[in-house]
């Protein structure tokens, strides 16, 4: 595929491929020029003569604005036996993600604007995707004691939450909310009735009675979604619910934008891709949370997506050592793994027919990028080259013959998805080339 | 007679036919007979060993294992949770994984978290046997609640049996509803919303909230054991309440069949879910459980390590 290698290495023409980019409804057959990590034309256009940029061939591929997640944990500092920036950045770009949103409950926990630096620094220093931190809404994630969030946005955070746990009172949420609204960063959500989960470890439902799991009801994530939006309503701030699993999340989201209250959402792809039926053969690889719902949920949540009231698919790529999971179900934690197989379960939707490709991709790309006001990709002169190359008729098989990530906990592994990246560009430069070696 | 089991291990009811599990009860049947000799062991399993590994603390349960594998002449080692290397901090499939290269031919486990005899039986070569795992099963109690049943009873189909009390919680409750509906026994679970699972899915069952209403012409009544904690964590308001509300006395069990069998899976909170259980002893099985418990498991060791005939 390659035809010369790199000149300046943030320069490069791509051939007969498709062209797509949802935020300006373009999806065309031609080629692409980039130089200096700009799009300088595309479309018709002429292949340079003079042999000063490489040229690459994209024949059956479709080139796209690189993907934006905005929920993934890198567990760097303190769980770098799970993931580091560095595996998570290389799991992100195979994974055709240009720009990722890293979640703060590490240790020491991203509370304090060193630990931003640091992230941001590593992240440079590795130079794959683009990192960005998200800050925690209370010191510790205790709960109790707003963060510095002016000095946490100076230092580079564009969000604010307590993921892994709510934001745990009312009163907090509103403060947070309130605040945060000084300097236009969103207070993300991990929306969970403690009290009501009660322990649980999956879904509550008929798998649950069967295999003898305690059960996470649905009303868990409904009840905060209801709370937050209600809060929400009596500040100036911007709520986002993370990982909505629910018909009912749905539904009260639903009403929150009919209302045009400052609220957004994401799913993952595990909520539109499986039900609680997995747990039943993939045990802890199944385990996340919130769980795999049923059915209907996941229903729910395509539908969400098709109407727009979920704005957003995220990962929540959440590594976890295979130690860790590798034991009792119940004593197992929380979270999968997911850059590396995202686009490709979102192209079984689109096989299925219930996604069209450019709602999708918008759904990845220019979407979350907007809401949390990230660079992205776009295919339009002078546009970012953060660029996804991929193919959409081939195939990967999950996991084979290893993620890039550090861990492999995910419930897809081994399967085969539609759909396979085959380069990556973050402003122009190649971050990732299916045809090298892992590492 | 042929009774071989299609399964090497025993990790929930739905690994048996109704077929196998009157096989087990007919080799029950035999092996009980030895049990009246002076010399109760047979030498089916000689130079077999048999780990009995229990995270819960079990007296009953490990009792009957170990008595079912003695009389069959294996080798048995008890192993618990308080006097091995658990309380180092090793990990259970490292505990496994190691009694297994010690030798070990089959592995009787007992643990807290649902689904452990599963994953472990997809790790090791050797015979899993759930003694009891979270809230999810205890195939032997309910091989030995039907064998009970049928002894007392003299058949199982057509019966109407009432589950009462926490079914939620309760592993001897899902065994039972899956080996009595498997054997034509007509399922009332009794109880609390509380603690009754709220999807019921394709358990063929009845749910009654009234105790004399569920009981009304039962042919067995059969209580579980009450974790004291659930008061605390509010599934009910009291044990005292709960006790008046399902407790079964010498009045409920008058709305029953005349001629009712009452089982119990032991150990018992006497006040609390059976109430002057002398006045209708006639009427208990709880000490046939017990004692059809050792030829049951006898039975399931039997079947799943033997590994050729009886008399070999």
């Amino acid at each position: 595929m390659i035809m010369s290698d790199m000149s300046d290495g943030t320069s490069f023409f791509l051939k007969n491929v498709r062209l797509v980019d949802p935020a300006h409804g373009l999806d065309e057959d031609g080629d692409l020029q980039v130089e200096q990590g700009r799009v300088v034309s595309y479309g018709s256009i002429a292949l340079p003569k003079d042999g000063r940029i490489p040229v690459l061939d994209g024949t059956g591929c479709i080139v796209t604005p690189g993907l934006v997640d905005v929920h993934a944990h890198f567990r760097e500092p303190g769980f770098e036996y799970k993931e580091t920036i560095e595996t998570g950045s290389r799991s992100a770009v195979a994974g055709g993600f240009t720009s990722v949103c890293v979640m703060a409950n590490t240790d020491p926990v991203n509370d304090h604007p060193g630990v931003t630096l640091d992230i941001i620094r590593k992240a440079q220093d590795i130079g794959l995707c683009r990192v960005f931190p998200i800050g925690a809404v209370s010191l510790g994630l205790k709960g109790e004691t707003l963060t510095e969030m002016g000095a946490l946005t100076q230092a580079g955070c564009v969000g604010f939450s307590d993921d892994g746990y709510p934001v745990k009172t009312s009163r907090l949420l509103r403060r947070a909310l309130e605040y945060s609204a000084i300097f236009k960063r969103p207070v993300i959500d991990h929306c969970e009735d403690r009290d009501l989960s009660d322990g649980g470890v999956m879904n509550e439902g008929w798998v649950a009675t069967e295999l003898g799991l305690r059960g996470i009801p649905n009303a868990s994530e409904e009840v905060i979604v209801a709370r937050d939006l209600e809060v929400l309503k009596t500040t100036n701030g911007r709520l986002h619910v993370a990982h909505l699993s629910t018909a009912g999340g749905v539904r009260l989201l639903r009403e929150a934008k009919k209302r045009h209250l400052n609220v957004t959402a994401e799913t993952c792809p595990h909520y539109f891709a499986l039900t609680d039926e997995a747990v039943r053969c993939h045990h802890a690889d199944a385990k996340m949370n919130p769980p795999l719902r049923s059915e209907e949920d996941r229903l729910a949540i395509i539908e969400g997506l098709r109407d727009g009231t979920i704005d957003m698919i995220a990962t929540d790529h959440a590594p976890h050592a295979p130690f860790e999971k590798e034991r009792e179900f119940d004593q197992a934690p929380f979270g999968i793994i997911g850059l590396e197989t995202a686009l490709s379960l979102g192209l079984v939707l689109v096989q299925e027919g219930v996604l069209d490709l450019g709602t999708l991709l918008y759904l990845m790309s220019v979407r979350p990028a907007r809401v949390f006001g990230l660079p992205r990709g776009e295919i339009r002169p002078g546009g970012l080259a953060d660029l996804v190359v991929f193919e959409p008729t081939g195939f990967m098989e999950a996991g084979v013959p290893e993620f890039r990530s550090r861990s492999r906990n995910s419930p897809f592994r081994g399967r085969k998805l539609p759909g396979r990246i085959r380069m990556t560009f973050v402003g122009g430069r190649k971050v990732f080339d299916c045809g090298e070696g892992k590492r | 007679m042929n009774d071989s089991l299609r399964t090497s291990n025993l990790l929930t009811i739905g690994d048996l036919s109704p077929e196998e599990m009157e096989g087990i009860f007919r080799t029950a049947d035999s092996f009980l007979d030895l049990s009246s000799r002076t010399v109760k062991k047979v030498p089916s399993l000689r130079g077999k060993t048999l780990v009995n590994l229990f995270y819960e603390p079990s007296t009953r349960t490990r009792t009957s294992f170990e008595i079912a594998a003695k009389r069959l002449s294996a080798d048995v080692i008890n192993i618990s949770t308080s006097q091995s290397s658990v309380v180092k901090g090793e990990s259970l499939l490292d505990t496994v994984l190691t009694i297994e290269a010690l030798g070990a031919d089959g592995v009787v486990i007992r643990h807290p978290s649902s689904g452990v005899p599963e994953w472990i039986s997809r790790r090791v070569q050797c015979h899993v046997i759930n003694a009891g795992d979270g809230l999810h099963e205890h195939p032997t109690q309910a091989l030995l609640d039907l064998y009970t049943i049928q002894k007392r009873k003299g058949r199982l189909e057509g019966l109407t049996v009432a589950i009462v009390g926490d079914i939620l919680h309760s592993r001897v409750a899902r065994s039972n509803i899956l080996a009595m509906t498997r054997m034509g026994i007509a399922v009332r679970l009794v109880g609390p919303p509380t603690l009754i699972p709220k999807y019921l899915g394709d358990w063929k069952v009845d749910v009654f909230h009234d105790l004399r209403e569920g009981v009304r012409n039962c042919d067995v009544v059969m209580t579980l054991r009450l974790q004291l904690e659930r008061a605390t964590a509010s599934f009910i308001p009291s044990l005292k309440e709960y006790a008046k509300l399902y407790g079964i006395s010498p009045a409920v069990l008058k709305e029953a069949h005349p001629d009712v069998l009452v089982l119990h899976p032991g150990p018992i909170n006497r006040g609390i879910e059976i109430q002057d259980e002398e006045s209708f002893r006639e009427h208990s099985g709880i000490l046939d459980q017990v004692h059809f418990g050792v030829g049951i498991r006898m039975a399931v060791l039997y079947l799943l390590m033997a590994g050729g005939s009886k008399g070999e």
